[in-house]
């Protein structure tokens, strides 16, 4: 089964991929401050990536490869937009904690 | 043959130790230094996929672009207080409970069907012009939706200005 170049089962890739987006998962479910909340998504997507390309690499085609183009033009999407909005909240309630952002709380 | 798999457990471990050390870390700037090692490790992963141009682009974008916007942002807000405080909030064991369930459930789907995944063709023949047939489908058959993704990025870049400006 194992030809010359690929030795590597996209099983593995699979787990690794699986990892790292259970850490993002609770990184973001767990953690109170927002820009590190920011990068744990970033991460999960990070991980979906690695799926989209063992797939690619898997079907031999380069479709995967583009459709994870577009994933990392959304996470620098929602990177430039989050970040924005953590600087305008910042100014205003000078925290970054997510459980004390509860101004629509009432 | 051997090389593949200690590369592959190599960029694995680097990958998962950055993140668990980004996720637990105290202090923002070095979650922000341990996420760029587990995006270079990543990059790694994808080099031995034998995708060079996403290689290229996650270091240039993700490693360049986007972590260097976070840490101007980390300068920008004040973080002696916030790191002085408690770093997780109430319902931590819950959330991270969960999140290990779910994390459970896909890996015993992946368990289910661990055999069915090396499927027909082993992909010996990707082609090694990667950068040119990732051009060839991004402007032929992707054309729409590459322009989509370019508006996006246009409305974000406002977004982002409109956000950050201190009076609007």
């Amino acid at each position: 089964m194992a030809t010359p170049q690929s030795m590597i089962a996209p099983d593995y890739y699979l787990l690794l991929s699986l990892a790292l987006f259970t850490i993002g998962v609770i990184g973001v479910l767990t953690r109170r401050n927002v820009i590190v909340m920011l990068m744990s998504i970033e991460l999960i997507l990070n991980a979906v990536n690695i799926n989209l390309m063992a797939f690619s690499r898997m079907w031999g085609s380069v479709d995967g490869q583009v459709f994870a183009i577009f994933v990392i033009t959304d996470a620098a999407a929602e990177a430039a937009v989050g970040l924005g909005i953590i600087l305008a909240f910042f100014r205003n309630r000078e925290t970054v904690l997510a459980d004390e952002m509860d101004m629509l709380k009432w | 043959m051997a090389m593949n798999y200690i590369l592959f457990a190599f960029f694995s471990v680097m990958a998962i130790g950055c993140s668990i050390l980004m996720v637990t870390r105290r202090n923002i700037v070095h979650s922000a230094v341990f996420l760029i090692g587990a995006l270079l490790a990543t990059a790694g992963i994808f080099l031995q996929l034998q995708a060079e141009f996403l290689f290229v682009v996650q270091i240039i974008l993700y490693v360049g672009g986007i972590m260097v916007l976070f840490v101007f942002v980390i300068m920008l807000v004040n973080l002696d207080v916030s790191m002085r405080l408690v770093q997780f909030n109430r319902q931590k064991w819950a959330a991270g409970v969960l999140a290990l369930v779910l994390g459970a459930q896909v890996l015993f789907a992946l368990w289910i069907g661990r055999g069915e995944l090396r499927l027909p063709a082993p992909a010996v023949d990707v082609s090694p012009k990667n950068t040119e047939a990732i051009g060839q489908a991004l402007f032929q058959h992707y054309m729409l939706p590459f322009e989509i993704a370019s508006v996006l990025l246009l409305v974000a870049m406002i977004g982002a200005v409109v956000m950050a400006k201190r009076r609007v």
